[in-house]
């Protein structure tokens, strides 16, 4: 049976890492972001790289208007759908702080724009009864920090979500996989002071892959996240505000 | 696009830059970068010395502009974007029937920056260098001007371009001739050499496809410029799944390289192979790429790092140089693992291309009290 995955945010390093590993292993990709032009590149490079076929489609996470093409390419295959959320934008707290506007696009890039594609995906996951669903989240949402709550606010609601959904699909078969990544050498970071223990986008995407085989629901990536995440959430409260971690 | 100010190296941890780089994940961001500020390109930093350094400038690392753009498996015509990794292009089309012609000892070399070396391989006598396989380059000069250029559209830029360290411009993408690749294995024959005669006259009798010696720097006397020699050609096996990679996890301290650790590892190592040799069938990036099961393996040479000194020899000198060079080497008693003995044909790409006719040696030295002076000499 052949696998699709839907690739939301194609052009994120992670994502173009995890493209490829998918189409080495022969699966179809329906790329979806929002440069034509980079996407038919992508999608050339992914079929050269073993992928059956690869979709460019267009799209905005910010107009729910746009998510149709990407749905419908997936409903004309048959077997697996499965997608693979890694939209996300991170502005820096300080741009933020000076633009309370910015609030509400950081909220709709991480949180409730890759909810509603993923609303308006569920159903026809729910009717093919099985695949995965990945949720591209960050250590960030475990805990409201100095340096950037926004982005760590909104990826909270987003895991929130995500838990919620898995509730929902797991019932029809579907796997919702939440992932918290620590830091990822990527666009996002590149030049940003303060980075430790960084990953690369390769070893991500291969921790994603494991993740859908071993079914899992939530992982931290690399592992050892899980427990500066654990030791992070148990600060009480009364010492963590006067820190600036 | 930001700039990320930090302090980088190349391969051998020497010499360090301090500046600014930007890494591009896109590819219409290249030329608009370049005509806001030029900037010379770097690829994967495996350049042992300062060749992928600009210090206090600003520079592009190329890597994350990897997209494969066109092939064409009739004639085995690649196009792929700078950034791609010769390594990768062998185990993505190996498998189709098609490979890079010419591999350096590393599969973590960009295309860009094997052109911008005009590199040779283990099979340069025959095959010539990699310049010499290229038949388009994209270019983007100082002005973020896009053009392509081949040897008969722009022959003096297109030869400086080759083995041009970068300094026309930055390659954005190149056409490629891969050769043929019959299977997913190499047969190799191993044999021990007992002297550094007995090393040359073997080299000049090989017919193999590839030849490369691994020399003892240590060994003195009678034996002085012993070691293996390994020949390959192409064989018909199954291609290997990829291979899990080990790493050193973190920078050893400088004395973990010394005389005793170089010595006993090179007795070992001619040891591997029996006496009366051995003949076996490898797959292809154990062959070609023998070191890169260990990523990071630079770190064993503690924080100074090391430098790698290689020279090439004309045929008539090479025996009279070669001893002087073991000579001095081992009398100066600083220990250098895994040295390089090739033999490279007349084959070249570019006007500052590195290959002649002759025989090369490389040899890599840790940065130690003594290691400049023995350079320097
Ligand atoms: C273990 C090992 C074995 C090796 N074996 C061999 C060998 O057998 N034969 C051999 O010839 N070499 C060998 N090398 C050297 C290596 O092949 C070259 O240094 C090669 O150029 C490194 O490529 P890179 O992508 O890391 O480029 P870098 O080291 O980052 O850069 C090298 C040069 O290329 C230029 N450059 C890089 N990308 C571009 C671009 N897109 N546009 C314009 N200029 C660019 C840079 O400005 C710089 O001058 C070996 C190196 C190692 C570490
Ligand atoms: N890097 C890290 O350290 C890190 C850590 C934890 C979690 N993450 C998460 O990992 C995911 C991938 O991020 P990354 O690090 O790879 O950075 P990135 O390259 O900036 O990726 C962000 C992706 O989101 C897309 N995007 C942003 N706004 C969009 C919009 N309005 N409509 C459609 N697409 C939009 C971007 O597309 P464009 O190319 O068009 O801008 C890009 O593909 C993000 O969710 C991020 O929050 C990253």
């Amino acid at each position: 049976m052949t696998e699709t995955w839907i690739i939301l945010g194609a052009s994120s390093a992670i994502a173009r890492a995890f493209a490829r590993q998918q189409a080495a292993t022969g699966a179809r990709l329906i790329l979806a972001g929002r440069n034509h032009q980079e996407l038919l590149e992508q999608a050339q490079d992914l079929c050269l790289r073993g992928a059956p076929e690869a979709d460019a489609a267009e799209f905005d996470i910010r107009n729910p208007g746009t998510f149709a093409p990407i749905i419908d390419l997936a409903a004309q295959t048959t077997g697996t759908v499965n997608a693979a959320v890694f939209v996300g934008s991170m502005p820096e707290q300080a741009d933020i702080d000076r633009d309370p506007d910015l609030l509400d696009t950081v909220v709709l890039d991480n949180f409730t724009g890759p909810a509603h594609f993923l609303h308006a995906l569920a159903p026809l996951l729910e009717a093919r009864g099985k695949g995965t669903v990945i949720g591209i989240g960050s250590v960030a949402g475990d805990r409201g920090r100095l340096g950037n709550y926004a982005y760590g606010a909104a990826k909270a609601g987003f895991h929130t979500y995500l838990s919620g959904l898995r509730n929902r699909l797991g019932r029809k078969g579907v796997q919702v996989i939440t992932v918290k990544p620590g830091f990822v050498d990527t666009a996002m970071t590149w030049g940003i002071e303060g980075m430790f223990l960084v990953a690369s986008p390769e070893d991500i995407a291969k921790a994603l892959i494991t993740a859908t085989r071993k079914r899992k629901n939530e992982i931290y990536t690399p592992w050892f996240w899980r427990y500066i995440m654990l030791i992070i959430r148990n600060i009480p409260e009364f010492i963590f505000k006067k820190l600036s971690i | 696009m930001r700039w990320k100010t930090t302090t980088y190296s190349g391969w051998g941890n020497h010499l360090r830059a301090t500046g600014q780089l930007a890494r591009p994940e896109k590819t219409a961001l290249l030329a608009p970068l370049l005509a806001d500020e030029p900037a010379p390109a770097i690829g994967n930093r495996r350049s042992y010395g300062d060749a992928c350094l600009n210090s206090d400038g600003r520079a592009i690392d190329m890597t994350r502009l990897d997209n494969l753009i066109g092939f064409d498996p009739d004639s085995g015509t690649l196009h792929a974007q700078a950034g791609v990794l010769i390594g990768d292009i062998l185990d993505i089309f190996g498998p189709l029937g098609w490979m890079p012609a010419v591999m350096p000892g590393t599969g973590f070399v960009t295309l860009g920056g094997a052109i911008a070396n005009d590199v040779h391989g283990k099979n340069h006598e025959l095959t010539g260098s990699f310049g010499q396989h290229v038949a388009s380059i994209e270019l983007i000069n100082q002005a973020g001007d896009i053009e392509t250029i081949t040897t008969e559209t722009h022959p003096d830029l297109f030869r400086a371009t080759i083995g041009g360290l970068g300094q026309t411009g930055v390659i954005a993408s190149a056409t490629l001739r891969l050769a043929r690749c019959p299977g997913g294995t190499i047969a190799v024959s191993e044999r021990r050499m007992a002297d550094l005669d007995a090393f040359l006259d073997a080299f000049h009798g090989s017919t193999a496809t590839y030849q490369v010696g691994w020399i003892d720097m240590g060994a003195r006397g009678e034996s002085m410029g012993r070691g293996i020699l390994e020949e390959g050609s192409p064989a018909e096996g199954r291609f290997a799944k990829p291979r899990k990679l080990r790493a050193v996890p973190f920078t050893l301290p400088g004395f973990a390289i010394n005389r005793l650790s170089v010595r006993a590892f090179n007795a070992l190592y001619l040891r591997r192979v029996p006496k009366s040799g051995r003949e076996r069938e490898r797959p292809l990036r154990d062959f070609f790429f023998p070191l890169d099961r260990v990523l990071n393996w630079n770190r064993v040479y503690g924080k100074r790092g090391f430098q790698q000194f290689q020279c090439i020899l004309p045929d008539e000198t090479a025996p009279a140089a070669l001893r002087e060079m073991l000579d001095l080497i081992s009398a100066s008693g600083i220990a250098s693992p895994l040295s390089v003995l090739k033999r490279l044909g007349p084959g070249r790409a570019g006007m500052l291309s590195f290959p002649m006719q002759g025989f090369t040696l490389a040899v890599d030295i840790a940065t130690k009290k003594g290691s400049n002076a023995l350079l320097a000499s």
